[in-house]
């Protein structure tokens, strides 16, 4: 079990989205972060004040999944999220200590394991 | 002064205020039915008409549109406003003044609606030259038509407060810029969705106040036809919202809010044309009627690969030309003092129009859809599909729309502001 951490632009998010969604992975966290990775700044202007965007906006996704399924998770992001420009952002695999399935109780790798056929209402 | 009525003039100065308000009332709508990064660039389209074809018509627009000319166009005449005074128009009882800031306001709120059919694609410069241009050879050639004496006023098309050159013209023209633009680049793919149902109603509320200027004023007067045009305003965007409630609920099973908020413009729209020359009864009618086309184009248009992307086409080109076609069956001589429709008894009338509802659209379309080749031909209509995906907002205008105000690095303040902080260091 690893939880996969991607770090991508905002504007990619969908993409990632699509590339996971065929790669069948489900269960997905997504949030807005504000981060900086070193690439160029973006420089607005409002009524004369001049300013740098010093920190870029991100999108952090968490995905916690088996080990069959880190791989293509890992492809799956990097596919979606790359521009080739700097900022694309980064991807982190952390092992997972334990898991629990709110509803059920279960635990481990059957938690992260998506159920089939249930469609949300 | 000659022929001037104060209590006219009254009226129409803040009808026109009222019709000036709705273009950045527009510009709220538009921003909410878009993307959060696109918020500012929508809304900076409206504003663009605000700037520009105001300095358009006053230099040749107004002249194009209301001089002495031929069946199809005015002449120069009024150019730079040669000759526009406190003296009234013939026939008129306002200063010709008044006249030609309140037919400016409709010139800049049609400009500012076609932008609804390019928005969160296309780049703001070649935008601004479009409506330059488009304020000059489109709007004043199809209000030249129907209220600068030209061929279809001839002819005896009527028209009250705009439903040819405003709302056929716009929708009709965002059709062909939707076209020659293209879709966004995610149409189609990815769910690309309103991100402030409340601008949008908000925007919709205050359309529908300044319509009472854009209506109510359009009898050019505080007489009968001002005030049955008033009335039917608030009349028959009501019935809209009724019929529309309704199709919402059978076609989904809930009313939903950029519904209704549609719904206020295709009322409004509807009643333009009709406003002064329909009874009371009739604008309740045509408010419902004309839900149901607008509707259909709506739940429909998405299905395609047109992507006109806020839908002028349906709130304004099917419901003005709703509203045209039905004042030759309901226009009412008792009630408007100047013609019959079919179901009075006469089935001319009815042919009027009809011939307003096939002329204006094609020539909206044919004209914007060569304005937009020849600026497409100088430069790029649309940003590239990076710009597109940062969002427009900053990459148009180098500014966002939802910032919390902080956390940026100063790089130049005000020159006073940077002199202090020199002279701090010093």
């Amino acid at each position: 079990m690893k939880l996969v951490i991607g770090i991508v632009r905002p504007e990619r998010a969908n993409e990632v989205l699509e590339e996971l969604y065929r790669a069948n992975v489900r269960g997905v966290s997504m949030s807005r972060v504000q981060g900086h990775g070193g690439e160029l700044d973006r420089v607005e202007t409002y009524r004369g004040t001049t300013v740098r965007m010093g920190l870029a906006e991100k999108v952090r996704f968490e995905i916690a999944v088996s080990e069959e399924f880190v791989d293509t998770t890992v492809d799956a992001l990097a596919e979606g999220a790359r521009t080739g420009e700097v900022g694309d952002g980064k991807i982190f695999v952390l092992p997972l200590e334990r898991t629990v399935r709110i509803r059920t109780g279960e635990t481990g790798e059957s938690a992260v394991t998506p159920i089939d056929g249930g469609v949300a209402r | 002064m000659n022929g001037i009525d104060t209590g006219d003039t009254a009226w129409m100065l803040a009808a026109t205020a009222l019709v000036v308000m709705m273009t950045p009332a527009l510009g709220l709508f538009y921003a909410g039915l878009v993307r959060s990064k696109n918020t500012l660039n929508t809304f900076m389209m409206c504003v663009a008409a605000l700037g520009v074809t105001v300095v358009s018509w006053a230099l040749i627009g107004y002249s194009l549109a209301f001089s002495e000319g031929n069946a199809i166009i005015g002449g120069f005449d009024h150019a730079l406003l040669n000759g526009v005074g406190f003296e009234p128009v013939e026939g008129q009882t306002i200063p010709q003044l008044l006249f030609f800031a309140f037919q400016g306001s409709f010139c800049v709120i049609t400009a500012a609606l076609v932008s609804g059919a390019v928005v969160e694609r296309m780049r703001f410069g070649p935008f601004m030259a479009f409506i330059t241009l488009w304020s000059v050879l489109v709007y004043p050639v199809l209000a030249h038509w129907v209220f600068g004496g030209g061929w279809l006023a001839d002819l005896g098309t009527l028209d009250f407060a705009g439903g040819v050159p405003v709302e056929m013209g716009s929708g009709f023209s965002a059709l062909a810029a939707a076209l020659i633009v293209g879709a966004r680049k995610d149409y189609g793919r990815q769910a690309l969705l309103p991100h402030n149902a409340v601008y949008v109603l908000l925007g919709a509320g205050l359309l529908w106040f300044g319509w009472f200027g854009f209506n109510g004023g359009s009898g050019l007067s505080a007489g009968d036809s001002g005030v049955l045009a008033f009335t039917n305003t608030f009349l028959c965007p009501a019935a809209t919202l009724v019929v529309w409630f309704t199709l919402d609920l059978v076609r989904g099973g809930k009313v939903t809010a950029i519904g209704a908020a549609t719904a206020i413009i295709v009322g409004c729209v509807a009643i333009t044309p009709a406003g002064g020359f329909v009874s009371p009864a009739w604008a309740l009618a045509l408010g419902a009627i004309a839900a149901v086309p607008s509707y259909a184009l709506i739940v429909w248009r998405p299905r395609t690969r047109v992507d006109e992307t806020l839908d002028v086409l349906a709130a304004h080109g099917m419901a003005g030309a709703t509203g045209i076609v039905f004042i030759g069956l309901a226009a009412q001589l008792a009630w408007n003092g100047t013609a019959d429709g079919l179901l009075y008894g006469d089935a001319a009338q009815l042919g009027h129009q009809l011939v307003a509802a096939l002329a204006t659209p094609a020539y909206a379309f044919a004209m914007t859809f060569l304005l937009l080749k020849l600026v497409g031909a100088l430069t790029s209509l649309r940003a590239s599909a990076h710009e597109e995906a940062l969002g427009m907002d900053v990459t148009q205008h180098g500014e966002e729309a939802y910032l919390t105000g902080e956390g940026a690095i100063l790089l130049t303040a005000t020159p006073e502001e940077a002199d202090r902080v020199t002279s701090r260091a010093a």
